[in-house]
């Protein structure tokens, strides 16, 4: 079986637009939440959310390229540019063996209530002929294979909230055992909409707070729910050899991913959390006393935090004493489809840099999270090992495992 | 008239300049797929008030323009 590292990173968050200025704000400790903005929210419960901000999708792609795109597939196209050329892997790899990752919790969703609203208003001929391809939630996983003229395996992953998870580990899996030399992977979304939230508020997913400093507040004993975030994260995913011959800068090996499902509920967490526990110890594997980070799927909802932490401690057992954790949708918000993968490039900072960014406006611990969050200020760790951890509705767990690059 | 309205809507869609567009100019010299055509007559469709159908492939702004032109009577 192949070794599998990660040798290029992209992102569009709502805490900086690209993998320097979001890690800069994470280890800042600056939040990307705010008023909503993207449409009138005077008759929406919710009233925050995590925007991105000043986007320009003309930094990527014509303006006539950007008509026919999703936001969604817009920040997909981004953060994969911006990984392309973060790995120097262009020109470097056989098309046939360049394959393409990513996907969407949701895909198009502003395009589908566009395009309803003029079929109801004005009837089926005025819907547009880019409708169904806008919408699509694999067609950030086309286009970019367009883009990059990557002709092997292109897959879309859609999985809910642990969409860009289970895209990086197919991902692993596809490299490790040989069905390409590279693949693009992560996840991207864009629903910060009326319907968008709308229906998560009706969920009573939401944090419904007015004030930003205390909205997304993961294990927290005050959290009452997630602030809706939005963005992109892309990996470069590569064989270990087929990467040094190149010389690539190496962030981060991937040493493991663990894939389950609770089987238990369509939204909520199994309280037992057997399922999810699995997904992390699969991913982990074997692993002595070194140093472990784990960044936290920590939503902020009141069950996740509870039954994620039991998942925590149960795959962990006494390792938890090597381990420190943290959430940082307390600072990008909830990025859906995007989550995952741009969780899994945090994790990789933390360990090429040695810092782990912290838990903001954690306070008030919650008697039922007892583990070490790493509160308010990003702390220097040496951690050889991360964990990104994405649960998603439909019960989907997915876990992966990374290990420092040491020089060899 | 109707080359006017189209060319108008190529540029603004293809974001170029509508000096460059001339009745000659190919489709597919463009970069302009079928999808993209269909939605330009929808545009035109608005502006003119009439329905259009697209029985034959054109594969000039004049031959569209002209097949516009004769459908309005």
């Amino acid at each position: 079986m192949n070794r599998v590292v990660i040798t290029g990173v992209g992102a569009v968050t709502p805490v900086g637009n690209s993998v320097q200025s979001m890690w800069e704000s994470l280890l800042a400790g600056r939040h990307g939440i705010g008023p909503i903005t993207k449409f009138d929210c005077t008759d929406y419960k919710a009233k925050l959310a995590a925007e991105v901000k000043d986007f320009n999708p003309l930094e990527y792609m014509e303006k006539s390229e950007s008509r026919r795109m999703d936001l969604y597939s817009q920040y997909g196209m981004a953060a994969a540019c911006q990984a392309v050329k973060d790995s120097g892997i262009e020109g470097k790899v056989d098309s046939e063996r360049f394959g393409v990752y990513f996907g969407s919790g949701i895909g198009g969703i502003q395009t589908f209530l566009n395009e309803s609203e003029k079929m109801l208003k004005s009837g089926p001929r005025r819907v547009s002929p880019f409708f169904i391809p806008m919408m699509i939630s694999n067609m950030a996983a086309g286009l970019i294979a367009i883009r990059f003229q990557a002709k092997g395996p292109c897959i879309d992953v859609t999985t809910a909230c642990a969409t860009g998870s289970t895209a990086l580990g197919e991902a692993f899996r596809a490299v490790r055992h040989g069905y390409a030399d590279v693949i693009l992977a992560g996840g991207s979304e864009a629903a910060i909409t009326t319907i968008g939230v709308a229906g998560f508020t009706n969920m009573t997913a939401l944090s419904l707070s007015t004030d930003p400093d205390s909205a997304s507040l993961p294990f927290d004993k005050r959290r009452s729910g997630f602030v809706m975030g939005e963005g992109a994260g892309a990996l470069v995913v590569e064989e270990y050899e087929h990467a040094r011959l190149r010389g690539a800068k190496i962030y981060a090996e991937v040493i493991g991913y663990g894939s389950t499902c609770d089987a238990h509920h369509m939204t909520a967490p199994d309280p037992e959390a057997k399922s999810s526990a699995k997904a992390i110890a699969d991913a982990l594997g074997e692993c002595g006393d070194e140093k472990i980070y784990i960044n936290a799927h920590g939503t902020g909802t009141p069950l996740n935090d509870v039954a994620e932490t039991a998942a925590i401690k149960l795959a962990l057992g006494d390792k938890i004493s090597q381990t420190v954790v943290s959430s940082t949708k307390s600072m990008t918000g909830h990025m859906l489809g995007a989550a995952g993968a741009v969780e899994a490039i945090i994790s990789a900072l933390a360990l090429d840099t040695g810092m782990v960014p912290p838990t903001v406006g954690l306070l008030e611990p919650d008697p039922d999270c007892d583990l070490d969050y790493v509160p308010c200020r990003a702390r220097r760790v040496d951690a050889k090992i991360a964990l990104s951890v994405s649960l998603g509705f439909g019960g989907h767990n997915a876990c992966i495992g990374l290990r420092r690059m040491e020089n060899e | 008239m109707v080359f006017e309205k189209l060319k108008a809507i190529i540029a603004d869609h293809m974001d170029c300049a509508e000096e460059d567009i001339t009745r000659e100019t190919t489709f597919a010299s463009l970069g302009i797929d079928s999808l993209d055509t269909v939605e330009m007559v929808m545009e035109l469709e608005e502006e003119l008030g009439m329905e259009i159908e697209l029985e034959e492939k054109v594969e000039t702004v004049g031959a569209l323009a002209d097949y516009i032109e004769s459908k309005r009577g």
